[in-house]
């Protein structure tokens, strides 16, 4: 006979099969990064992939620990590097890319959980700035183009129903809205993700543009606003990088704060920044803040100040 | 209005279908029945009784030493075999009276103790239900007569009966209220008449309508008791929880019910106050139901208590396994995995549940991953990954400061947990460790 301390029973949830499931939601919007860009944005997936469960595997078995490739993090690490680059870049970038995410921003810091930045976020940023000729050249159908973001900024016109499809210039995952909002309904279904993050997130955003129009003589401009909405990194950061677990807050009341802090820099870098994209600095930024937040945001243990029931 | 309930909790398979329909049928023990003289929280009780005495069914073998102490019947007549340390469901050896049976169940004269209800002074219930040993029979073995004996006995304005019955597998209690409603409504009765403000309540999960629906009628016209349903969810039947479910009160870790105006009561320990002030039956028996993918049949018993653990399931036809992978005291949730089936029913036994599979004992626990569900579903509120981080840094500090006291090792957490870290074992551990200094 078996003994172990109570409970006897477990949920069947485990941490693979959550991130199986994160996985399954970013398929829609994974495939249409290969309908939209091609054979070569497949190829991407590919060595992100390889690349993140090898450095992870490699790592491990370096330093003697457990191999925990299984639990498939790595895996959903390689495939949101990917949706997080330029469909042409050279093929020495998601490999460094990837170095950077599992080795650097994650096992460097104890492993799955213990990371204080989401690693392909933190990957796309080091890129980013090591980088930024090759990680900001964006092409569409063979032609080097602008993302609508960046035509957004310059104040050109951009056609919000193909934003919305995805159909337009960008990094390979995040172009469809449609396909990201699939998947992350999917995972709040689920009860994978809590909706505040995004909620919150979401809603903050959209307030503050829509008061910037009003006071940057656009007027109430829903079209400025939707092309914000589906434009750039924001649906593939709000449902996606913004809910990682590890690197958000564990408490109800922070996951709010954290998404109306995200929506208010998301706002400032896109508005006032020197880029048009603001998502992917406003996430880490936020990642770093964590911590404080949670200590803000103790939930009150049941009974806490109760006082006696007098009759 | 929603149902009646509060925040967090889980929704485990909930197995009951495998003994609810089971009638209640007596068990009588064969073999020798053993009596722990420790099956309630405080002092151990006393042996009154001898290597060799002659004792009866219902006879007191062993006295309460002290206030917060409980009296120990025999369930069978026989001769006292010997006093010694024997094992428990707790997985300790504790100081037992073992009792050769005679088989022949003689009975001590019972109506000796009885007195119409009317001619019975508060002092003189309360006196009884001592008399009787009467604990709390959901696991905690509180000892009744203590509960029922609150600093400021006006404060109490609510008696509530536990018929939450929120444990998985476990239909006890459900079965008491389907066959012997009339015996829950009438102690219940006597009860509240031991207070002069309270009002009576009884709280059923709502997964049991055909209990509702009897006691319901049984009450109608009863202008003193409600019958509540309340949300299936557990830990729906923790004290606190149901105190707050069926009042809106809250109370911490460092109160008592009564400091809500409230006294909770299992629905096993009623219908034992019931036996013992209307019939001078003292406790010496209780249903336990046995359950379980593992024995060949389900069924809901009403055991003498002292009777052997191996003979009970023999009894049900033994297992349909060769070697079952686990057997609980209690509940999936709170009970005890037993290395021994040598042990006896106690006062506090609820159930054995024998699973042909256990996958909890083999699980290894991996890194957290911060998702925040054992803070999504911990019904006291607090942050049980920081806990368990806390205990396990030895950091008796912070987990003081992060409310671990507060914990009611429901085992919400654990379940919940997809890393597969033992929550609640981590943190109970720490909270009996904190316990343990406080005593020093």
């Amino acid at each position: 006979m078996k003994i172990s301390s109570s409970p006897h029973i477990r949920d069947k949830e485990s941490t693979t099969n959550i991130m199986g499931q994160v996985i399954v939601a970013l398929i829609p919007a994974a495939v249409f990064g290969v309908y939209n860009f091609g054979f070569k944005a497949l190829l991407l997936y590919l060595i992100t992939i390889a690349c993140c469960v090898g450095f992870e595997a490699g790592f491990e078995k370096l330093t003697n620990r457990k191999i925990t490739i299984k639990d498939l993090s790595a895996v959903l690490t390689g495939l949101l590097l990917a949706m997080n680059l330029p469909p042409d870049v050279p093929f020495w970038i998601p490999i460094l890319g990837s170095f950077f995410a599992i080795i650097v921003v994650k096992q460097l810091f104890g492993g799955l959980g213990q990371n204080f930045m989401n690693p392909a976020l933190g990957a796309r940023c080091f890129l980013l700035i090591s980088f930024t000729g090759t990680m900001t050249s964006f092409s569409y159908d063979a032609i080097t183009t602008a993302t609508p973001l960046a035509d957004l900024k310059a104040g050109k016109a951009v056609d919000v129903l193909s934003m919305f499809l995805g159909t337009t210039a960008g990094t390979i995952g995040e172009t469809c809205a449609l396909a990201l909002i699939i998947g992350g309904v999917f995972l709040i279904v689920r009860g994978i993700i809590s909706i505040r993050i995004p909620l919150a997130y979401i809603a903050t955003f959209s307030m503050l543009i829509l008061i910037y129009g009003l006071f940057s003589g656009r007027g109430f401009d829903v079209s400025f606003l939707l092309a914000h909405l589906c434009g750039g990194g924001l649906m593939l950061g709000a449902f996606f990088m913004a809910t990682d677990y590890v690197t958000s807050p564990i408490t109800p009341m922070g996951r709010i704060v954290f998404g109306v802090l995200l929506g208010f820099l998301t706002f400032l870098f896109r508005i006032f920044g020197g880029s048009a994209e603001g998502v992917s600095y406003a996430i880490i930024l936020c990642n770093l803040l964590v911590p404080l937040i949670e200590k803000f945001t103790v939930p009150t243990s049941f009974g806490k100040g109760a006082v006696k029931h007098e009759s | 209005m929603g149902l009646l309930s509060f925040v967090g909790g889980i929704h485990p398979y909930d197995g009951k279908e495998l003994s609810k329909d089971k009638k209640i049928t007596e068990y009588l023990p064969k073999g020798d029945c053993v009596y722990p003289l420790s099956q309630h929280i405080g002092a151990p009780a006393t042996p009154i009784v001898k290597k060799g005495d002659r004792v009866l069914v219902g006879q007191k073998i062993a006295e309460a030493s002290g206030f917060v102490s409980a009296n120990v019947h025999s369930g069978v007549s026989g001769t006292v075999k010997t006093i010694e340390p024997r094992m428990t469901v707790s997985g300790t050896k504790v100081n037992s009276i073992i009792i050769e049976n005679d088989g022949l169940f003689e009975e001590m004269d019972f109506s000796a103790n009885v007195k119409p209800l009317d001619q019975l002074y508060r002092e003189d219930v309360k006196d009884m239900i001592k008399e009787a040993g009467i604990v709390g029979m959901g696991g905690a073995g509180f000892p009744t007569h203590v509960k029922l004996s609150p600093k400021n006995e006006d404060a109490i304005d609510t008696i509530i009966v536990n018929g939450a019955e929120c444990e998985p597998y476990l239909t006890s209690d459900y079965r008491r209220m389907i066959e012997t409603p009339n015996k829950i409504v009438a102690g219940l009765q006597i009860v509240i008449n031991l207070f002069d403000n309270a009002k009576g309540i009884i709280a059923i999960e709502d997964n049991k309508p055909e209990a509702i629906k009897v006691l319901t009628e049984l009450t109608e016209g009863m202008d003193n008791i409600t019958v509540n349903a309340v949300k299936t969810k557990y830990p729906q039947g923790a004290e606190r929880q149901l105190i707050y479910a069926n009042t809106k009160r809250e109370i911490n870790s460092s109160m008592l019910p009564a400091d809500a105006g409230c006294i909770v009561q299992n629905i096993d320990t009623i219908v034992a106050i019931y036996n013992a002030v209307v019939e001078g039956r003292p406790l010496y028996e209780r249903i336990v139901t046995v359950t379980g993918d593992a024995v060949n049949e389900c069924a809901n018993y009403r055991v003498r208590i002292g009777t052997n653990i191996q003979e009970l399931i023999d009894a049900v036809g033994g297992f349909n396994i060769e070697d079952p992978a686990k057997i609980i005291s209690g509940g999936p949730m709170m009970g005890k995995a037993l290395f021994t089936l040598d042990a006896p029913i106690v006062k506090g036994s609820s159930a054995l549940l024998c699973f042909r599979e256990d996958v909890v004992a083999d699980l290894e626990p991996s890194n957290c991953i911060r998702c925040g569900r054992c803070v999504d579903v911990c019904p006291g509120r607090v942050m049980p990954n920081h806990l368990a981080d806390a205990a396990e840094h030895g950091d008796i500090d912070e987990f003081l400061k992060c409310d671990g006291m507060e914990c009611c090792e429901c085992g919400c957490c654990s379940y919940v947990c997809p890393a597969k870290r033992h929550l609640t074992q981590i943190i109970a551990g720490t909270r009996k460790q904190v316990l343990a200094n406080r005593k020093k």
